[in-house]
């Protein structure tokens, strides 16, 4: 009798407990719940400001969306001005940015990673670096007022414009490039070492290759906020007003190549888009809010392409 | 590895050539300008049109006024777009480089005053009444301070930034000096922005050119100036500009043309007078008022004449007749 007792005691308290367990399963999840609807409706923060916005630009350039748009000079008329020398530009400082950013960049990480002794020094410039990322984009552009077009003579120019911004995203490939060095197990590095690779065998047989996913990500990343900026290009003294194209990098007599191009003056989208906005005639808004939107688009490619290209790459490492 | 050393150094060297001669070619015929971004759109159709009708480059900046002559005065732009007369900092900068100019006023803008649609209760402003709102420490918040008669709203100011032109001559005109404002009013560089401003808020005010009233007059009214309290109020319009009935807000353009410049390249001399030919019919197409033709002709002969120069001395003057200020510069 007093055995049964016990055992249903027992099993009564079982059971409690095994409510209790439900009870408080039931509470974290509900917090999950929670957790993740507050974490959903911050991401639709962000995500639907862009999209509003977005849509917002196309709405209203949408008239602008033609083939004529890209290949129009700018005009004083807003139906036949068009975005011709300012995406040239535009290309051609990227491609500035991306010569003088990349091989600086990517040399500066890889000496912090592998070569640099662990001291104060190399702390401090790790500091700063990190810094530099924060530094507003008008202070590059005074720097380079100073440096590259007074100093170095350069004058308002593509080669001015693309190591400005190649200054600019300087920061970004060095810290993604260090970051993507450091994902490589030290494994791979110890098995290079024991077949007797020399210290650069590794470094570049191994961890330059390796890390080129997210050494690329980290470029493409840069430069895509690097298509955006307006202010520093405006210090430099960019254009407004260009109706010709710079001369051509690919010419048809030896040596093929032509380098006139970097000294020529130019200007870019976001400036096109700063004066149509700024003009009294609501046609040229239409043309501005067109010129966003394809800034946007473009942004959004590079960005797309950024985490294809890691995607791709990484999927072919085999560890 | 020393091979390869040798011979990227070799393709350097072949790059660092090839750039240094085609920096030496790149000296060929482009016009350059930059300057103020109110007279930015009037230069914008003449460079426009002259490259169509003579294929010489031209390139437009719009740095604005003060940096436009910094860099004129170093000699980087062969002309410079004004919206005030050159001050004497700038002309000192301008002589401590050896750099003469060729002042010539090309076109007027009428600074309008504007308020809400829904205000009908201003008729007119003088520039007294003007003066009581504006002036630097003003306490003016309500309409029915300016004048008993108006109902009891608030008054909320828009105006252009500090660095603007437009400023400068407002300021001199109503306040009497340049520069000198109430700061409490909601600046921006962005005229466009001082639009929406006054559409959006029933008891606003704001002042700015002439075209951005021109393209929205569906969202603005704009308020006929009186000089003198008492003397006949005038709305603002290119007629009233040109027959000098507007003022004192309608106020001269400039381009300062480099005399080197004008004298020894064909093409800024040609490019200038394609500007002053084609003046009449271009800017009254980007919405700004076209001196009168005998003023035009009195700018061309100057030109002609090359007598470099400034008819203000470093001083901004309001009110100042083309012809007058021309024959100033003898």
């Amino acid at each position: 009798m007093q055995a049964q007792d016990t055992q249903s005691n027992k099993k009564a308290s079982v059971l409690a407990d095994l409510e209790a367990v439900r009870s408080m399963i039931r509470r974290h999840k509900f917090n999950d719940l929670v957790f993740a609807s507050i974490g959903l409706v911050a991401l639709m923060i962000g995500l639907l400001t862009l999209l509003t916005l977005f849509i917002d630009l196309v709405m209203d350039g949408y008239p602008r969306f033609n083939m004529q748009f890209f290949s129009d000079f700018p005009s004083r008329r807003a139906g036949s001005a068009g975005l011709l020398s300012a995406w040239v530009g535009s290309v051609l400082v990227m491609a500035v940015t991306f010569l003088a950013a990349v091989p600086v960049g990517v040399a500066a990480g890889l000496y912090l990673e592998e070569y640099a002794p662990k001291n104060w020094f190399s702390d401090l410039i790790e500091i700063n670096v990190s810094n530099l990322a924060g530094v507003p984009s008008i202070i590059y552009g005074l720097l380079a007022l100073g440096l590259f077009v007074y100093g170095l003579d350069l004058g308002q120019s593509i080669l001015t414009a693309g190591l400005t911004l190649g200054l600019l995203i300087l920061p970004t490939v060095i810290v993604s490039t260090r970051e993507a060095i450091r994902g490589i197990p030290v494994a791979i590095r110890e098995a290079a070492y024991a077949v007797g690779a020399t210290k650069w065998q590794v470094v570049s047989d191994h961890v330059v290759k390796y890390s080129q996913g997210g050494i690329l990500t980290g470029v493409i990343i840069g430069m895509s906020r690097a298509i955006g900026e307006t202010a520093p290009i405006i210090t430099i003294g960019a254009l407004t007003f260009i109706a010709f194209l710079p001369p051509s990098p690919v010419t048809d007599v030896a040596p093929y190549l032509n380098f006139e191009w970097l000294s020529s003056g130019f200007t870019v989208l976001p400036i096109q888009m700063f004066n149509w906005l700024s003009r009294p005639d609501h046609a040229f808004h239409i043309n501005a809010a067109a010129t966003g939107a394809i800034i946007i688009l473009v942004t959004l490619l590079m960005n797309g392409t950024a985490i294809y290209l890691r995607y791709k790459i990484r999927k072919n490492i085999k560890w | 590895m020393n091979t390869v050393f040798s011979k990227s150094m070799r393709i350097a060297a072949l790059v660092a050539v090839t750039f240094a001669s085609s920096h030496a070619l790149a000296a060929e015929k482009i016009i350059a300008i930059d300057g103020s971004s109110t007279v930015y759109p009037i230069t914008e159709a003449m460079a426009e049109e002259f490259q169509k009708a003579t294929k010489t480059k031209v390139t437009v900046g719009e740095s604005g006024t003060g940096s436009g002559f910094k860099k004129f005065c170093r000699g980087e732009t062969d002309v410079s777009d004004a919206s005030r007369p050159i001050s004497q900092k700038e002309m000192d900068a301008c002589k401590e480089a050896g750099i003469q100019y060729i002042e010539l006023p090309i076109a007027f803008d009428a600074l309008t005053v504007v308020v809400n649609p829904k205000n009908d209760f201003v008729k007119s402003l003088s520039v007294a009444e003007l003066n009581a709102m504006w002036k630097p420490g003003s306490s003016v918040k309500n309409w029915k301070q300016v004048n008993p008669a108006y109902p009891d709203k608030a008054l909320a100011l828009y105006g252009p930034g500090t660095a603007s032109g437009t400023f400068d001559y407002f300021t001199e005109a109503v306040n009497g000096k340049a520069k000198s404002s109430r700061t409490d009013y909601t600046p921006s560089e962005d005229d466009n922005v001082l639009v929406q401003g006054v559409s959006g808020n029933a008891g606003g005010l704001a002042y700015f050119g002439y075209a951005y009233y021109e393209e929205n007059k569906d969202k603005l009214r704009a308020i006929p100036i009186s000089a003198k309290a008492g003397s006949p109020a005038v709305m603002p319009s290119p007629e009233a500009v040109k027959d000098g009935t507007y003022q004192p807000l309608s106020r001269p353009l400039f381009i300062y043309v480099n005399a080197t410049s004008a004298a020894f390249k064909p093409e800024v001399k040609a490019f200038v007078n394609f500007y002053l030919e084609n003046a009449p019919k271009l800017v009254a197409e980007v919405k700004y008022v076209p001196l009168p033709a005998e003023d035009y002709a009195a700018v061309k002969a100057h030109f002609k004449a090359m007598k470099p120069g400034t008819g203000f001395g470093g001083k901004n003057e309001v009110g100042i007749k083309v012809k007058d200020l021309i024959n100033r510069i003898k």
